[in-house]
């Protein structure tokens, strides 16, 4: 029926998992994108070793594309590591996501949640976080 | 041959927009992103095509044929906006790139001579970013006041507001027609209001000039501004119209080549009107295209283009009322509406919604529409917006409400 909202997206729209905040949580971060004021914010527990995510919420509003590419991203990074985390690029989640053909303006719809998940564990190693990191 | 409902015949106007031809995902292209930017007719597209082609030179400088006649062609073109919106003389049109560049040129060239400390400038909340964040830096600057005036729920200026501001003011800027809302205001009552204070009157007429005859003298306004792009024009054109005596009166905004009369070691002097605002070589190919724009508006007339929208608008607002879920925002009356229908799905973002549209090749647009101070009364993040010019038609607006139909389809709602 579309080229974009395929069920998947459709399904964590609605039902988004994850959704929420945890508190004292090891990583809270915040971005948004200006043009179409998407929002997302995550919190995450890490294990004693600071190095696995053992939870992840997020909280956010927007489209449907960038809430449920927050939500998908939250299943799938729960139990990564943070380097497994840093190598984890755009493609891989517009995989998960069944690659809907996004043009440039809403592709940056869909991989908000990446950028602030990795703007998050960037700081928090104390890197510094660019677009193409 | 008309239809006995139409005032314009659509179907020939359609066969001068090479663009509307096109399909998008296999269907007939439905453009109603008017209010961003409008479709070039042929006769436009051919204006600047031949200009390049047979006289392309700098103007106002050579001797030769070839400058001569693009000068000419140039100034004949500001001679025709001239008498489009009825101003006096062509010394009152100032080329510039767009309604923001003409705001700005207000702000600089006007403002920083004539605004100081704890001056009251006043705006309204309809206002395109490009009438607000001008006067936020110049009141900063001279340490003046910002005052608004707010909206009602119908998305009208809040009148009563105005008589609520501290006096005097000195200057009084609001739109014609609001890009979002489609709110046609009052505006010779506006400039009325703001004469008897003792205010200049700005008008940005973006959104009015390209779908409405437009009398400067009437209006009596001190400026008004809009873009040649938004009315069948090449983009990189646009208007500042002033009264003369204000123009003489102001300092130049950008200076350099083309604006002097005589420059020494140390002194200059400004170039006559229009002139002593136009530094540089100016966009003489929009110029060239604004005015073959122009020409075309008039073939059609200015108020039979408003008549057909006002009918579209009418009949859109009819159909789109029937959707379950739909808001809309502003005026419901055609009379005070322009063609500009904004619109949210409930339960879905705009810009879900324009994409769903846009994969029925129906083209709006979705955002905030450089108008956050709107969305802020809404309280919402963002709207979809339909909006119409002389080529659209019922079906178009058929085509719309099954679109918008298929979003609450996909989205369960």
């Amino acid at each position: 029926m579309s080229d974009i909202y395929y069920e998947i997206i459709l399904d964590h729209y609605r039902y988004p998992r994850n959704k929420g905040q945890i508190e004292n949580a090891d990583i809270k971060v915040r971005d948004s994108n200006p043009l179409c004021g998407d929002e997302i914010e995550y919190t995450i527990k890490l294990d004693a070793n600071k190095n696995t995510i053992i939870d992840i919420k997020f909280e956010g509003k927007g489209c449907a594309i960038s809430q449920a590419s927050a939500s998908i991203l939250s299943e799938i990074v729960k139990g990564k590591t943070i380097d497994e985390i840093k190598q984890m690029n755009k493609d891989n989640l517009l995989k998960e996501l069944g690659n809907p053909k996004l043009g440039p303006t809403r592709i940056k719809c869909a991989l908000l949640p990446l950028k602030t998940l990795k703007l998050g564990i960037y700081s928090f190693i104390g890197q510094h976080f660019t677009e193409e990191s | 041959m008309l239809k006995e409902y139409e005032v314009i015949d659509v179907k020939k106007i359609k066969n001068d927009f090479p663009i509307l031809n096109r399909k998008i995902n296999g269907k007939q292209i439905v453009y109603l992103d008017n209010a961003a930017t409008t479709q070039k007719p042929l006769q436009v597209i051919k204006a600047i095509e031949n200009y390049y082609m047979n006289f392309n030179a700098n103007v106002h400088r050579g001797v030769y044929t070839l400058a001569e006649e693009a000068t000419m062609e140039y100034e004949e073109s500001r001679k025709r906006v001239a008498k489009f919106i009825n101003a006096r003389s062509y010394e009152e049109i100032i080329f510039v790139r767009n309604s923001t560049e003409a705001l700005n040129l207000i702000a600089y060239a006007w403002g920083r001579k004539n605004i100081n400390e704890n001056d009251r400038i006043l705006i309204t909340q309809m206002e395109h970013h490009s009438n607000i964040v001008p006067w936020q830096i110049l009141v900063k600057e001279k340490k003046a006041k910002l005052d608004y005036i707010g909206l009602t729920e119908d998305g009208l200026l809040n009148q009563e507001d105005f008589y609520k501001i501290d006096k005097p003011l000195k200057v009084f800027s609001f739109t014609h027609v609001s890009n979002t809302l489609g709110t046609i205001n009052p505006v010779s009552k506006l400039v009325k209001m703001a004469h008897e204070t003792g205010a200049l009157a700005i008008i940005d007429g973006a959104q009015s000039v390209p779908h409405m005859p437009i009398n400067v003298k009437e209006i009596d306004c001190d400026f008004m501004v809009f873009s040649g792009h938004k009315m069948l024009g090449p983009m990189g054109i646009g208007v500042l119209y002033a009264k003369k005596e204000i123009l003489e009166e102001m300092d130049p905004f950008l200076t350099g080549g083309e604006m002097i009369k005589e420059v020494d070691f140390y002194e200059s002097t400004w170039n006559e009107l229009p002139w002593k605002y136009e530094a540089g070589t100016p966009n003489v190919e929009g110029g060239i295209g604004l005015g073959e724009a122009i020409k075309y508006l008039e073939n059609i007339g200015m108020d039979r283009i408003r008549e057909h929208e006002k009918k579209l608008v009418k009949e859109a607002l009819e159909i789109l009322s029937e959707i379950k879920g739909l808001q809309i925002y502003g005026p419901r009356e055609p009379e005070i509406k322009g063609g500009v229908i904004a619109f949210n799905v409930e339960g879905v973002h705009a810009h879900d919604v324009a994409s769903i549209l846009d994969q029925e090749a129906v083209e709006i647009r979705a955002g905030h529409h450089c108008a956050k101070l709107v969305m802020k009364k809404y309280n919402v993040p963002a709207m979809a917006r339909a909006s119409f010019y002389l080529y659209n038609d019922s079906e178009e607006i058929q085509r719309l409400k099954e679109a918008i139909l298929l979003v609450k389809k996909i989205f369960n709602v």
